[in-house]
């Protein structure tokens, strides 16, 4: 049933909520903190699903996204882009280069599963 | 009889009676009323100057004596009249193009503006009109006498003298008061003439009223007075013989020569249309003053005694037959002809004596001062009523030294011709292309020459330069130069034999110099101005016309811009009714052109422009002061439309630099917000996650309820700091912070920082260097702000210093007025690049080890620092991070941000 979930998120407390969200959901959660190497990191644990923040430190959620689309193992991978509000310009980008889903921070505890759940289907 | 009071006071009644008219007049058109005092019957009265006292009376002695003869001296202004109007209006009309004063100074400028000419011609006006004023002096003289009982005789009496003084003096005074009031351009005088047609009236009533009196009151209808008349009055012999047609010649040439005939149909002529009507009108007056001129005769002759003199049977008439009114009704008609010839003749010779005589050598002897003008108007003004002065008192002494004499009897026709010997110079001058100064001043020169010696001298018989030896058997006994019989020629008549030689002499050496020299450049322009006065419209003449045209539009097209230049000639050229082509340069379009240039270029300057091109008019050194006013004036208003322009220009640019300021101000906020926005988002992200968790959550290991609910708190306490940290900033960025100032001691200040900061440190087994030595200086600043910056500073390193353990030193020093706090590291520093990046809003290096950093604490401490009149700067260069706070030692106000 449940898969993996690669969380890429550099704020610990939010980790650690939605890594206990779920966890306690049956997922398998794999986390990371910074955008230097996510993408690779993304390639070598081959996720079900992608949850990104869009500001990352050292390296923007977007160049993150772009990289994961341009490797051949994570390309098709379904990515929930965590952003801000009033951010339409990155909003755009995302689009642009392949984002699967948005969700606004702060967001609902149920939504973050069903929508995990919704993408890895 | 009439007493010698009664006739003063009716004199000068009469003439109060004119000096009202003359006023009344004078004002009314210069106020623009009474209009019909330009009408062409006060023109044709004023013509009136032509019938003197001489003509008055003398007619009628004239026709006692020698029968139809006075009727020549009518006949010849009336040929003139009726035949030769055409010559008169091209007088009257290059009199006005060329702004002529007086026949001296019609001459001088056909002949190429020859001021010796002019001198001449004023010279003979002068030696011309003398006697004849004097004549009009002793005909009133001689009719006052009469009138109050005296023989007609004793007019060298004492009584005579004093009379003819005050008349003289009377007519002076009269003469200066309305013929000098101002310098008109046209030396116009609308009160004299008003007041000479006035007199022109008085002296018909009086002679036709005689007259009727005559024919009706005397004999019993013309029948009757003819049947009384001497049967050798009337021979045919008497007309059309050598002398009439002399005599009509002689008053033909009198009206156009005469300087006060002059001066009233040429100078005094405000329209050229008058003459159409004065070419009838004029005849019609003379005719009737002749009608009942051989009645009064007859009467005279019949009804006075044989020795009574028949120039004045005007008068003696009516006295004899006790008709005193009627007797002083003519005597008054006699005044007025008597008057008015020499209030003309002085203004007109006043004219010429000051502008050719006068002004010539005032300017000379004044070469090296400029004269201003109004010297010259004064100057003029005094010269006019001096010279009529002069004019008056020639007559007078004139009159003084030949008074009662023959001679003076004879002067009327004597002037006549001296003044006519300027008739041919005039002729030539208006219809002869190759006629030249020379010429013309020797032609006059020679004619005057041969009027004088033939005619003007021999009549003093004797009594003055030629002695009556001379005048009988010629100049040293040589008969063949005999003043009356020159070469032998005996014509019955002196005076005939007068006019022959000098007028021929005159035109002969006129013709004949003016074919032997050639005019100058500036007589062939004049010549060519009075001769083609009219501009005849002929082939060579329309292509000027088109050249002229074409001129103009090129002038419109500078001035007016291309498109409406063309617009207005086009919509010019239709209304003139052209199919195609350039108007024609009417007056109305060159009038038009005029006022729409003047909105461009000025009105003087306008004028000018135009007059260079439509002609005739040159430009004169009061255009060009005008123009050059003008041109000042635009000068300095543009000079202020480019100060405007540059102080708008300064405006507008300094308006773009703070709309380009405000709107990076925009997106500065912008940023900022969105920057706000997404620190809030967060905390508030966790702190909805886990507070939720819990709520959903009934079995939660005990340890896992308190590790979410310290999350929770831990993440409203970052929140509550962010939402501190921007007011604070926002505050001192607008400087609305509030400081307490106050002495401190900076080992103070840095013991409050290692306490606050001291769990900090603790966490990570940091060290806190201090130099407590280095410490001790007091300052004036807020402390706690002070302190603020301090710990933001130590917990920086704490949380960036790269090295294990962390060490952070905090040193002071004095320098100079300031004090230095250096906070530094042991880690690997700021790279260079980051180095502005740190002191940016949110913005947050990598590598941070302590969650809850929003990344306002370096922004906030520069503030800090600004606002306490210090910096705070990165020093680099060090083996780690150094910050440098600055501050002076006592409080000084931070430079507006």
């Amino acid at each position: 049933m449940a898969g993996k979930v690669l969380l890429i998120e550099d704020e610990p407390h939010i980790v650690e909520a939605i890594s206990f969200l779920l966890e306690r959901a049956g997922w398998q959660v794999f986390t990371h903190s910074n955008g230097q190497d996510a993408a690779e990191v993304a390639g070598r644990i081959a996720p079900d699903v992608i949850i990104l923040d869009n500001m990352l430190p050292n390296k923007s959620g977007i160049d993150v996204l772009r990289e994961i689309r341009a490797d051949a193992t994570t390309s098709g991978k379904p990515v929930l882009m965590l952003t801000a509000k009033g951010q339409a310009r990155d909003k755009a980008a995302a689009e642009e280069a392949g984002v699967s889903m948005f969700m606004t921070k702060p967001f609902s505890n149920q939504a973050i599963i069903d929508t995990v759940k919704m993408l890895a289907q | 009889m009439q007493s010698f009071n009664l006739l003063v006071s009716i004199c000068l009644l009469y003439v109060a009676a004119l000096f009202v008219i003359a006023y009344v007049a004078e004002r009314g058109v210069q106020e623009g009323r009474l209009n019909f005092l330009r009408s062409p019957v006060i023109y044709t009265l004023s013509l009136s100057v032509y019938c003197t006292a001489w003509t008055f009376y003398g007619a009628v002695g004239s026709a006692a004596r020698s029968g139809l003869e006075f009727v020549a001296i009518y006949l010849g202004p009336t040929l003139v009249f009726v035949g030769w109007w055409w010559f008169l209006r091209k007088l009257v009309r290059i009199g006005r193009t060329q702004r002529i004063t007086s026949i001296a100074d019609l001459l001088s400028s056909r002949y190429g503006k020859s001021n010796t000419l002019a001198v001449v011609v004023t010279l003979l006006a002068v030696i011309g009109t003398t006697p004849y004023i004097a004549l009009q002096l002793q005909s009133l003289t001689l009719s006052f006498f009469v009138f109050t009982g005296g023989s007609g005789e004793g007019t060298s009496t004492p009584f005579a003298s004093v009379t003819a003084f005050w008349v003289a003096a009377g007519l002076a005074v009269f003469t200066i008061v309305f013929g000098t009031r101002s310098l008109d351009a046209n030396e116009r005088h609308h009160g004299v003439v008003t007041a000479i047609a006035v007199e022109a009236v008085v002296k018909l009533i009086a002679l036709l009223s005689v007259g009727i009196f005559v024919v009706w009151g005397v004999a019993s209808g013309p029948a009757d007075i003819f049947e009384r008349m001497d049967q050798d009055l009337l021979q045919s012999s008497q007309i059309f013989n050598g002398r009439w047609v002399t005599l009509m010649f002689l008053s033909a040439a009198a009206i156009i020569c005469l300087p006060r005939m002059f001066q009233v149909v040429v100078v005094e002529n405000s329209n050229e249309r008058h003459l159409a009507t004065a070419s009838w009108a004029f005849p019609l007056y003379l005719f009737l003053m002749s009608l009942f001129v051989l009645p009064i005769a007859i009467a005279g002759q019949s009804e006075l005694p044989a020795d009574a003199n028949p120039d004045l049977f005007v008068m003696t008439v009516p006295l004899a037959k006790g008709q005193g009114t009627l007797a002083t009704l003519a005597f008054l008609g006699g005044f007025s002809s008597a008057t008015s010839m020499v209030i003309v003749a002085a203004i007109a010779l006043s004219t010429m004596m000051s502008n050719h005589i006068v002004l010539p050598i005032w300017l000379q002897l004044n070469k090296k001062r400029s004269p201003a003008s109004d010297d010259v108007r004064t100057l003029l003004l005094r010269t006019r009523r001096i010279s009529i002065g002069v004019v008056l008192a020639l007559g007078y002494f004139y009159f003084q030294i030949t008074g009662g004499s023959d001679a003076l009897a004879s002067i009327g026709l004597i002037a006549f011709l001296g003044v006519a010997q300027v008739l041919p110079a005039l002729l030539g001058g208006v219809f002869w292309h190759s006629a030249t100064r020379p010429a013309a001043i020797m032609g006059i020169c020679t004619g005057f020459f041969f009027w004088a010696y033939t005619l003007f001298l021999p009549s003093f018989d004797g009594a003055f330069i030629l002695s009556q030896s001379v005048i009988e058997n010629g100049p040293f006994g040589i008969s063949a130069l005999r003043p009356q019989s020159l070469w032998g020629n005996s014509f019955e008549d002196p005076l005939v034999h007068a006019v022959f030689w000098s007028i021929s002499f005159n035109t002969l050496v006129f013709v004949v110099a003016s074919l032997l020299t050639n005019p100058n450049s500036m007589e062939r322009q004049q010549s060519a101005q009075f001769i083609n006065v009219y501009g005849r419209i002929s082939p060579s003449s329309t292509i000027a016309r088109n050249a002229e045209a074409e001129e103009l539009l090129i002038l419109a097209q500078r001035i007016l811009g291309r498109q409406e230049a063309m617009n207005l000639f086009n919509q010019t050229a239709v209304s003139q009714g052209k199919v195609s082509g350039l108007p024609d340069p009417t007056q109305p379009f060159v009038e038009e052109l005029e006022r729409k240039f003047a909105g461009s270029v000025g009105a003087a300057t306008s004028h000018a422009m135009l007059a260079q091109i439509t002609g005739g008019e040159s430009v004169s050194v009061e255009d060009m002061i005008a123009v050059a006013d003008e041109t000042a004036q635009i000068m300095e208003y543009s000079e202020r439309l480019k100060t405007q322009s540059e102080e708008l220009k300064k405006t507008a640019q300094q308006l773009r630099a703070a709309n380009s300021q405000l709107l990076k101000l925009g997106e500065q906020k912008d940023t900022f917000l969105s920057q706000v926005s997404h620190e809030l988002r967060t905390p508030m992200t966790s702190i909805r996650s886990f507070s939720g968790i819990l709520r959903d959550s009934d079995s939660l290991p005990p340890e896992k309820l308190k590790h979410f609910s310290s999350v929770i708190h831990t993440e409203s306490i970052r929140l509550t700091r962010l939402l501190d940290d921007i007011l604070d900033l926002s505050f001192m960025e607008n400087g609305k912070v509030q400081l307490n100032i106050a002495p401190v001691n900076l080992s103070e200040v840095i013991n409050r920082a290692a306490t606050a900061t001291e769990t900090q440190l603790q966490e990570r087994s940091s060290e806190l260097l201090r130099n407590p030595a280095s410490e001790q200086i007091k300052v004036a600043t807020d402390s706690d702000r002070l302190a603020q910056v301090v710990i933001n500073l130590v917990a920086n390193a704490n949380k960036y210093c790269d090295a294990e353990p962390p060490q952070i030193s905090v040193s002071c020093r004095r320098n100079g007025g300031t004090v230095e706090i250096d906070v530094a590291d042991n880690g690997s520093g700021v790279d260079e690049s980051e180095v502005e990046l740190i002191f940016q809003k949110f913005s947050k290096l990598s590598g941070g080890f302590f969650v809850g950093s929003a990344g306002l604490g370096l922004p906030i401490s520069r503030e800090i620092m600004r606002n306490l009149g210090g910096t705070l700067t990165y020093e680099p260069g060090g083996a780690g991070a150094l910050f440098r706070v600055t501050l002076p030692l006592e409080h000084t106000e931070p430079a507006s941000a």
